[in-house]
């Protein structure tokens, strides 16, 4: 603080003003981000993130990598919502392809990107929550993850890295009494939703701590590339399941929240929302789930049955060769998005007709939140930094890719 | 997906009246995908243009990357994707640059434009002129090389390691205990009706047609 007694001549640029480092490894930076924050006393004049510390090469790697083998990396950007990010792989790959997923697939597909939906917002919501000083939601809220990621290992055998999309459906059916039991979880988790509320929305510590904190307004929201919970808390009614659905999202009946103030606050209040409507939607998934094939009818990219590798050699073949050269996709270029948890999450894939992508970029959700951060942080003190930081919804999985 | 391309025919044909490009330039694909081609000097002019035009308004650049075809000229692309929320639609905007020809920065029409071209000067070595700050971005700070250009190798030249000895992290050549393989694993999987059918093994059949004019 500059003491009273400071001349008033003092120009502004020679105020005295302080550099602190706010991780790569701290607890409220979710995950490894370094963040130098310039400071003039409590207050940040400037914040720069210095992201790229995860970075992997992902799209490199996946330049020399067949479209199935390209799948997995798609689990390990942003490693809390995983399946929404294959969906997206998976749709860009059928639409060069040219080929659907059948029907029951493309329910399936609807049901585990809302339950992954969930997933992401408990987890966001109750890190933000932690990051300012409630501790109770995170254990509440993790126990329910805890059920939903079961659902994950149910229908795919792992509980974060599915690997359970591709391209013409889903790699396994659901096997038996999976959608009842999820029955059970949308009957029994509107119960924490509301404990959950009585804990945070009217809580007058956590309003202190997030109302006008990180405020976005519309326009500069659309500036700044937002998208998702984000670009709706700001006001934009904006979500692509509704505006441009893919799979049955058009034979789905759900609200899409919006949100008035564009701060922290707003942002929790619309991500709360969104997990009762996607409840809505699994609710309506399961009611309506059809029977019939979980993938596409077509040897040239679907492997066949265990069963037939054991009596035919043609399957054999098909499948040894499937699993070494994979398919060859059109060439042609394509950007597919979806609406994932965090936001638009967009692949940009262009094929030269080979077994391998020729370019593969990916669009994260979090990446221009992370890049406004400067924008949102400015003028705001120290500790309203993590508070702006769990809001965003960050995971550098994803980020620095 | 037959009955959105009127809407696109009429799209194209705003373009071509507004923006100022030819024919050719714009390019509607099968998937429903509006792709303009444009020159690195029009690329502010037509970003503006599609931002603040009332009939367009595609007040978003959701991404924008680069592309590298190695071997052919000009050898990089610039690649836009905006969204318009009121017209419910994409365009791609293609730039074509060549090594050590700057694109114009987008950062004045699009704040988010900042870090994308910051990534993409990082990865493929496009320069972007009027750029505030071209740092490394997602390599390593002392990083050298563009790393997604075709001609990078996978395995990178240094790798990073705690040195037990010296009690700090030190960089060395990468040494890969048995060499990156890389398989192709292509064969004639799509059946005999590619043309020209050529089998692995073919061309030994055939001598060059080369070897024999040699002589006269």
């Amino acid at each position: 603080m500059t003491p009273m007694s400071a001349p008033q001549t003092q120009a502004p640029e020679e105020r005295c003003t302080t550099t602190i480092n706010f991780g790569p490894q701290h607890p409220a930076a979710h995950g490894v981000l370094r963040l130098v924050l310039e400071m003039d006393g409590e207050v940040v004049t400037r914040a720069d993130p210095h992201i790229g510390l995860l970075h992997r090469g992902t799209e490199k790697l996946i330049e020399h990598k067949t479209y199935m083998q390209a799948m997995p990396y798609f689990d390990r950007l942003d490693y809390v919502s995983p399946m929404c990010q294959e969906h997206t792989f998976a749709l860009a790959t059928e639409k060069l392809l040219g080929i659907t997923a059948p029907l029951r697939a493309q329910y399936i597909r609807v049901l585990f990107s809302e339950i992954t939906r969930i997933l992401n917002h408990l987890l966001n919501i109750t890190t933000y929550a932690l990051d300012v000083g409630a501790m109770t939601p995170l254990l509440w809220g993790f126990e329910e993850r805890e059920k939903l990621v079961e659902f994950y290992e149910r229908v795919s055998g792992s509980r974060m890295h599915a690997n359970y999309f591709c391209p013409g459906g889903v790699m396994k059916d659901l096997p038996p009494g999976l959608l009842e039991d999820i029955s059970i979880f949308t009957e029994n988790f509107p119960t924490v939703l509301d404990d959950l509320e009585t804990l945070l929305t009217d809580n007058r510590i956590f309003k202190q701590r997030t109302v006008d904190i990180g405020v976005m307004r519309a326009d500069e929201a659309l500036d700044w590339g937002f998208s998702g919970p984000m670009l709706r808390a700001s006001g934009v009614p904006w979500d692509l399941r509704k505006s441009q659905p893919y799979d049955v999202y058009d034979q789905m009946i759900f609200d899409v929240p919006v949100g008035k103030t564009g701060d922290g606050y707003a942002r929790y209040l619309v991500r709360m929302a969104e997990m009762r409507e996607s409840l809505k939607i699994i609710e309506q998934a399961i009611a309506q789930m059809p029977e019939g094939p979980h993938l596409a009818d077509d040897p040239r990219i679907i492997p066949p049955k265990r069963t037939e590798m054991k009596t035919s050699m043609e399957a054999m073949i098909n499948h040894f060769k499937l699993y070494t050269e994979g398919y060859h996709v059109p060439a042609g270029q394509i950007y597919t998005a979806v609406e994932a948890p965090k936001g638009e999450f967009g692949v940009y894939l262009i094929s030269d007709g080979s077994n391998r992508p020729y370019r593969c970029k990916i669009r994260a959700s979090s990446y221009p939140y992370m890049q406004a951060f400067d924008h949102l942080a400015k003028g705001h003190q120290l500790a309203d930094v993590p508070s702006i930081l769990g809001s965003l919804d960050v995971v550098f999985g994803e980020i620095d890719r | 997906m037959a009955d959105q391309h009127a809407p696109l025919e009429q799209l194209k044909q705003d373009f071509l009246q507004q923006l100022g490009v030819s024919e050719e330039q714009v390019e509607i694909s099968p998937f429903g995908e509006v792709t303009v081609s444009c020159m690195a000097g029009d690329i502010l002019r037509v970003l503006r243009m599609l931002r603040d035009h009332p009939a367009f308004q595609f007040k978003q650049l959701i991404d924008l990357c680069g592309v590298d075809h190695l071997g052919r000229i000009p050898r990089f692309d610039v690649v836009y994707h905006l969204l318009s929320h009121r017209l419910n639609q994409r365009v791609r905007i293609i730039v074509s640059t060549e090594e050590g020809v700057s694109v114009p920065s987008v950062i004045e029409v699009f704040s988010c434009a900042n870090w994308y071209e910051r990534e993409t000067h990082d990865l493929f070595g496009i320069s972007f002129e009027g750029h505030p700050n071209l740092d490394r971005l997602l390599t390593d700070y002392e990083f050298e090389g563009h790393p997604l250009r075709k001609d990078f190798p996978l395995s990178g030249y240094i790798e990073p390691r705690y040195d037990e000895v010296q009690k700090q992290v030190v960089y060395e050549d990468v040494n890969l205990p048995q060499a990156y393989r890389h398989f192709d694993n292509l064969s004639p999987w799509e059946g005999m009706n590619r043309e020209p059918i050529v089998l692995p093994g073919d061309e030994k059949a055939t001598p060059p047609v080369e070897l024999e004019e040699e002589p006269s």
